[in-house]
């Protein structure tokens, strides 16, 4: 039996649905399904995350009472639509990925281990957030876990892939980033004009794929 | 067409964002002040989302090639705002530093033409989502005439920019020891659409929240203690908890502060909240009934 949701009137214009307190693509399986049956109108926008969703709605056209009955209803369903597989073809190293190196000498590895490593996941998409395009994706093996830069880079370009911390992620978009870059990728991560704009879904599942410079 | 002279300090093209790409990672921007766009347009005849200047702190200066009729909206940059004035093709208009608040949006009947980006004209900064800030030498079409009449006379605007700016408790607000409440902040420097970040007294938690979503308005703590104001180029989720959320009818007064201003709070119940939001409605709706 999944644990019951709990329901939170965040603003007076939102609504804050949780499905558990911590990341498992147990309840991640939750939160997808959810999105896919939740249906209101009056809703301006809906924010996924690791175990909640936030929805935030146009409160003259509709109560915190009617959003949180559809939020009930939608919350039944409990199983999501089959995933898709996402290969992101990367370059690792050198001028693509110029903190490679840096990753290997903290991991006490090669740099052919760390990118065997990292294309030998399956990692998965827990959601898009934070800016257009971005995957929080888990799966990160551990010995890949590496801090942070301590002093972000002013440019880092579109398409950079990245160890965080515990994480690694692509930057869908040219930004200012504190991630250690090990590699690139050609693909076109977020692109307005394309529908849907983004290449990665929520629940996608990823791997990259080494492809040489 | 518009020919841009001088663009002032920070001037986009605004309308009401782009809602309904959260999902994606996409917030909605828009109009920093909401409230003074919707009103401007709706003195000019126009649908309340049609694309204006948006001019922050200073003003700049614009030559029309066509006869158009325009309104200013929010700060008074120095051509008292909230009335329709006839510009004749060949003439310029020339705005200066702000006198009250921090944002001011150039109207014009028809709107200022600009492609859409996801259902929007607005600019997100950060992202270049929807463009860049304008330039000099910039030229801006005018969009098609609407079938209503602009209004003929000054309007008077009720809403004052003082006093507490209202909010609600957030979903994390059990997390500290004390609400918002009877304490003054100063707006920072590093302020901007992103977000308003305070200094003042600080907050403490020594809980970790687990990434979610955010909005506008919300209030959150990070590691420091000092309070920052999500605002409308926000991070559609973040990880840091949320002390409460600014009520949708104060949120016009963000786009209104500027660095250095000193701002307090007033938590209010969510009902209250509501009802301050209809009255606007009100407002909004009567000005063209």
């Amino acid at each position: 039996m999944d644990a019951p949701i709990t329901i939170t009137r965040a603003g007076d214009s939102s609504l804050l649905v949780r499905f558990g307190d911590e990341i498992s693509p147990a309840i991640h399986r939750r939160v997808r399904a959810f999105l896919e049956s939740f249906q209101c109108p009056g809703v301006r926008n809906l924010h996924p995350a690791y175990a909640s969703v936030l929805i935030s709605f146009q409160p003259l056209e509709a109560t915190h009472e009617q959003i949180e009955t559809a939020a009930r209803a939608a919350a039944a369903q409990t199983q999501p639509s089959e995933p898709r597989l996402v290969k992101i073809p990367t370059r690792y190293g050198g001028e693509f990925g110029p903190d490679l190196a840096d990753v290997a000498a903290h991991c006490g590895l090669t740099q052919e281990r760390v990118v065997k490593l990292h294309t030998g996941a399956e990692y998965l998409v827990y959601f898009l957030g934070f800016s257009p395009g971005f995957a929080y994706l888990g799966g990160l093996p551990d010995a890949l876990f590496t801090p942070r830069l301590s002093t972000p880079r002013h440019h880092v370009p579109a398409g950079s892939v990245a160890i965080g911390g515990r994480q690694t992620g692509i930057y869908p978009l040219p930004s200012p980033g504190g991630w250690r870059l090990i590699g690139r990728t050609d693909l076109t991560l977020f692109d307005p004009t394309r529908q849907p704009p983004t290449l990665l879904e929520m629940g996608d599942r990823v791997r990259f794929v080494q492809v040489r410079p | 067409m518009i020919t841009v002279l001088a663009p002032g300090l920070l001037t986009t093209v605004q309308d009401l964002g782009r809602p309904g790409y959260a999902h994606l990672g996409v917030s909605a921007s828009g109009a920093a002040d909401a409230l003074a766009l919707r009103t401007g347009n709706l003195i000019l005849g126009n649908p309340e989302n049609t694309p204006a200047l948006e001019l922050t702190i200073q003003g700049g200066e614009f030559q029309f090639q066509q006869d158009a009729l325009i309104a200013l909206a929010g700060s008074d940059f120095g051509i008292e705002p909230w009335r329709a004035i006839a510009i004749p093709a060949g003439g310029t208009l020339k705005l200066g530093p702000t006198r009250t608040g921090a944002r001011c949006y150039l109207c014009v009947r028809g709107g200022i033409a600009a492609p859409l980006t996801l259902g929007s004209a607005s600019v997100h900064l950060i992202t270049a989502l929807g463009g860049r800030p304008i330039r000099r030498g910039d030229t801006l079409a005018i969009g098609p005439e609407p079938q209503r009449p602009p209004i003929n006379h000054p309007i008077e605007w009720p809403w004052p920019n003082t006093g507490p700016i209202r909010v609600t408790a957030g979903p994390q607000a059990g997390w500290f020891c004390r609400p918002l409440d009877h304490r003054t902040y100063t707006v920072k420097e590093d302020s901007n659409r992103m977000g308003l970040r305070l200094a003042g007294p600080t907050f403490e938690s020594t809980r970790e929240l687990l990434t979610e979503g955010a909005t506008p308005g919300a209030i959150q703590i990070p590691p420091d203690g000092e309070p920052i104001i999500l605002f409308v180029e926000h991070g559609t989720t973040g990880g840091y908890p949320k002390l409460a959320n600014v009520v949708s009818a104060d949120l016009w007064r963000l786009g209104q502060l500027r660095p250095r201003d000193k701002v307090r709070f007033q938590t209010i119940p969510i009902s209250t909240a509501l009802t301050l939001l209809r009255e606007q409605e009100d407002w909004l709706r009567a000005l063209v009934s």
